[in-house]
């Protein structure tokens, strides 16, 4: 029995227990090529992959472009800013056009949920959700499933808490459900006012006080409060938001245990977490962007697979020795 | 209906064939002196493993030893389908200069061996690069040849060589079976 990807990642919602466990564990000996004196292995060599960004993004999109290149694909970057984007293209276009250069691969960051869906649909290419809208960004959530995991060597159990702007962050949805799927427990902390209705219907328990999520919590992961929430009237002002929901080392140093912390970046120190919380050393938040390399490897490496266009007409057959 | 098994090497057969080719290793080079053992995952790496504890009871010395997993280096992966699992590699040393002893199971087409080449070349440049296999059942489709072997042996049509370790595999046994067989 051979697990597979199929043929995109669009969301952790749609991937089991099982495959979600796959590309953990093919991530896990991914880490050592990037300590190698060569940081490269030959697997994509000849694949094409355009890294369609429509949002501004430095740290996904540098770290998909580094994946791919210890990886021997080659990748192009499109940028919505200074392409035919901007010139009105649709979305679809645009794909069709990188298609009709025999594009191997997408990996779309788009402003609108479920924008990696409709172009997965559209074209034989494998796709990439890298973010779209509020809805999920799948490779952060297993990213941070492999940095809880390197720590605590289980998912099982751990009890995890998503603090901050969970009603806008597509970040914590993939983290919802990637870690209820591996069996840890998830709840979330932050101001009514950013938190979705009806949230217990994911199966999370929610915090009013940061101080009681801490107190509860193996590790936090804390999301970054989008400085735009404030005009847009969802909290009355930053130092308030610090006051109440920071996370703060004199807080953290009031828990019965060590809380590991983790933010997908990048940070407003000072408004969700504090300098000495973020350098600390229970802070993991660097280990994720070294894990975000190999978690990209491993997702491309699946997915190489998964071919739409091939899949009835090839085999699968391997070497022997 | 299937033929049988038939067992080529049982497990005191292995412990000494082994035995013997850490001696024919150390023949070779003259010594330990810049020596390091790279098993070829899965099996590989545990008979490296009792080769360098061989070498260690003669010779008083440990040897730098290391896992190397090929699957990113193969050249099948053009093909479409699931992915083969990847296991971890891990070369604990600078191999610059050194002489590299690569072990495996069983060399047949040669082109696991090609793969492990490309990917030590990636950790640096070895001296020499020799290679070390308790079965050579021949069929190679590569210009690759083994410089120390346990046992060679010809594989008749429809079968083939199935190596055991107890690390993994609860015993020590090297067997012919029927291809249809899952081990």
């Amino acid at each position: 029995m051979t697990l597979s990807l199929g043929k995109d990642l669009l969301s952790l919602e749609a991937l089991s227990r099982e495959q979600i466990q796959l590309v953990l564990d093919t991530a896990e000996p991914l880490k050592e090529i990037s300590e190698r004196a060569i940081k490269k292995v030959p697997t994509l060599r000849g694949a094409t992959i355009a890294n369609l960004f429509f949002e501004a993004s430095t740290r996904t999109r540098v770290s998909f472009e580094f994946a791919e290149k210890r990886m021997s694909a080659d990748a192009v970057n499109v940028a919505a800013s200074g392409s035919s984007v901007s010139k009105g293209e649709t979305l679809v276009d645009t794909a069709r056009n990188l298609e009709a250069m025999r594009i191997d691969m997408v990996v779309i960051r788009h402003g609108s949920s479920g924008a990696a869906a409709f172009l997965a649909d559209r074209i034989q290419s494998n796709v990439i959700n890298a973010g779209d809208g509020t809805h999920e960004h799948p490779t952060q959530g297993l990213l941070d499933l492999l940095t809880l995991r390197d720590r605590f060597k289980k998912l099982d159990g751990l009890k995890v808490c998503i603090c901050g702007d969970v009603l806008h962050s597509r970040v914590a949805r993939s983290n919802i459900w990637g870690l209820t799927k591996m069996g840890a427990e998830v709840a979330v902390c932050g101001p009514r006012s950013l938190l979705p209705n009806a949230i217990e219907s994911m199966g999370v328990t929610v915090f009013d006080r940061i101080e009681a999520a801490i107190e509860w919590a193996d590790a936090l992961n804390i999301l970054r409060l989008q400085l735009e929430r404030m005009q847009a009237g969802y909290i009355p002002s930053l130092r308030e938001y610090n006051r109440v929901f920071g996370v703060t080392r004199e807080r953290l140093d009031r828990a019965p245990k060590d809380v590991l912390i983790l933010h997908p970046g990048p940070m407003n120190r000072g408004v969700e977490i504090d300098s000495d919380v973020a350098d600390g050393p229970h802070s993991v938040i660097l280990d994720q962007v070294t894990n975000g390399v190999a978690i990209r490897m491993a997702v491309l490496y699946l997915l190489s697979g998964g071919k739409a266009s091939l899949a009835d007409a090839a085999k699968s057959g391997g070497a022997d020795s | 209906m299937a033929a049988s098994n038939s067992t080529l090497l049982d497990a005191r057969a292995v412990d000494r064939t082994l035995r013997r080719m850490a001696d024919e290793i150390l023949e070779k080079n003259d010594g330990t002196d810049d020596l390091v053992i790279v098993g070829i995952q899965r099996r590989g790496v545990q008979l490296a493993a009792r080769i360098v504890s061989s070498i260690s009871e003669r010779e008083g010395v440990k040897i730098p030893s290391g896992a190397l997993d090929i699957t990113l280096y193969r050249d099948d992966l053009q093909t479409v389908g699931p992915r083969p699992v990847v296991g971890p590699t891990d070369i604990p040393i600078d191999i610059e200069g050194k002489v590299v002893v690569i072990v495996d199971d069983v060399l047949y087409t040669g082109r696991t061996i090609r793969a492990a080449l490309d990917e030590l070349a990636d950790f640096g440049r070895p001296r020499r690069i020799a290679l070390a296999v308790l079965i050579d059942r021949g069929g190679r489709e590569l210009p690759i040849q083994p410089d120390v072997v346990g046992k060679v042996v010809s594989v008749p049509a429809g079968h083939r060589v199935d190596v055991f370790v107890k690390e993994l595999d609860d015993k020590d046994a090297v067997i012919l079976a029927p291809k249809e067989q899952a081990p």
